[in-house]
């Protein structure tokens, strides 16, 4: 069994110290396209963990028995397989969410971080350790996602989860939005600097000059 | 282990049993939960008939208010006759864009008349006819389609009694540019076909134009979206002429139908 210690590096490691976004710079497509609006930010980011938790722990039960051969095949088949669930609970269940995540969810699939993970570590760990790490790696994606939704829906539409913080100019209040902010590309500014705070603070994520 | 697991069998074996399993738990929650989808699906039409009339608020009881005040109706457009049923589905379950390609039950449109660029044409479709709450016809909601830039914009009209002056339009899927042509979901945009008259002497006159010169029929064309107004304006042109709803605007005119 898995000491304390080790539990604690693989789920909270992928949070600051490895964070898939910022580190790894893995899932930053989707990152641009689910995070307008807080309420699609945190179903998409359940979406994610679950589906990088689930994938890593199956994969790893039957780790010993994969051929490498066909190795990333059975990933995919895994992977695709928990996204149409996923992608299926989330029709009959938040219909209207669903229909503005639309093909994102199917996109998980080729999310990197859920490929990355399952190639990476659960073909060499236990399940328990697997399924963690999928957690984790989840939560170092929701945090960033988080909080370039925060951002992006606070200052670009003056709301959160759809209610109004900020009184908008176009209905009587003093808040000019931003408009950038409501398109994609933002996105882009943000992460970078998510990323440039976290490396500040954390000087041994700066790559060495070339 | 690792020797055995590269064997042709074993390769064969894991890979079947994993389809196999995978399968069936996508299956499953597919079939599982279509009853739960489907009832979600209904209700967004709903939803959409009621955006389309005007008639949605945030406080809107959906359910409710179809249930009170909208008829749901299947009129055969070469008949003119209300029908009660196609096909074995009744008036909420027909669903007239994906009949209009099946044999029988649409029939095939040729290049010169297909002015939309939809190919084919339902026999029966699906007519919503809004009362007030007194019970007198307020509104008709009809189903429009035609091609846009990159593929077909489905949309509904909404249409006061008189059959010609607009209450509003609401294209419930596209998949236009968004920024550019997707903007014909935009409120603001939607807001500006209010009051627009259809039909001028007879023959249809609504344009989507740039230059608008005719304020009861002219709506201002979508900037940077030539392609996608000109799709709008050919479905506007194509449903209210004479081949698709223009003889059952004049039934329900004279008040035919009700």
């Amino acid at each position: 069994m898995a000491s304390a210690k080790e539990v604690k590096e693989v789920l909270f490691g992928p949070i600051f110290a490895n964070n898939p976004i910022a580190l790894q710079i893995l899932g930053i497509c989707s990152a641009l396209a689910v995070t307008s609006k807080m309420e699609n930010t945190v179903v998409m980011c359940i979406a994610l963990t679950l589906v990088t938790a689930f994938s890593n722990l199956f994969i790893s039960i039957i780790r010993n028995h994969i051929p490498s051969s066909v190795r990333i095949i059975v990933q995919m088949t895994i992977i695709a397989s928990l996204v149409i669930v996923v992608d299926q609970v989330l029709r009959a269940y938040a219909y209207s969410i669903a229909k503005e995540l639309s093909v994102f969810v199917g996109l998980i699939i080729t999310n990197c971080i859920v490929m990355g993970r399952a190639e990476a570590y659960a073909m060499k760990s236990p399940p328990m350790l697997s399924f963690l790490d999928g957690i984790g790696n989840g939560l170092g994606y929701s945090v960033v996602l988080l909080t370039v939704g925060f951002i992006r829906e606070l200052f670009g539409s003056g709301s959160l989860f759809g209610y109004q913080i900020l009184q908008l100019a176009s209905e009587g209040g003093w808040y000019q939005p931003i408009g950038l902010l409501v398109l994609p590309p933002s996105a882009f500014f943000i992460i970078g600097g998510f990323i440039w705070v976290l490396r500040t603070f954390r000087k041994e994520q700066v790559e060495p000059k070339e | 282990m690792a020797n055995k697991n590269e064997s042709l069998g074993k390769t064969l074996f894991v890979v079947i049993a994993l389809c196999l399993v995978c399968a069936v738990i996508v299956a499953g929650s597919a079939v599982g939960l279509k009853p739960i989808q489907q009832k979600n699906a209904a209700l967004d039409m709903q939803r959409n008939v009621l955006d389309a009339a005007g008639l949605l608020t945030p406080e809107t009881d959906v359910v409710a208010v179809f249930n009170n005040r909208v008829d749901t109706r299947l009129i055969n457009l070469n008949t003119l006759e209300e029908v009660d049923s196609v096909d074995g589905k009744s008036a909420t379950e027909y669903d007239p864009i994906a009949s209009a390609k099946k044999a029988g039950l649409g029939t095939k449109l040729e290049k010169s008349e297909d002015v939309a660029g939809i190919g084919a044409l339902e026999n029966v479709s699906k007519v919503y006819f809004i009362n007030d709450e007194n019970g007198a016809l307020e509104t008709v909601v009809v189903y429009v389609r035609g091609y846009g830039l990159w593929g077909t914009m489905y949309g509904l009209m909404a249409v006061a009694p008189d059959m010609n002056t607009i209450k509003g339009i609401n294209f419930y899927e596209h998949s236009e540019t968004p920024g550019l042509g997707g903007e014909i979901q935009n409120p603001n945009w939607t807001a500006s076909w209010q009051g627009k008259e259809i039909y001028d002497n007879g023959s249809v006159a609504i344009d989507v134009t740039k230059n608008v010169t005719d304020k009861a029929h002219d709506v201002d064309a979508l900037s940077g979206a030539t392609l996608t107004s000109n799709g709008v304006e050919n479905t506007m042109q194509f449903w209210f002429s004479d081949k698709a709803y223009g003889p059952l605007f004049d039934k329900i005119r004279k008040g035919e139908l009700n």
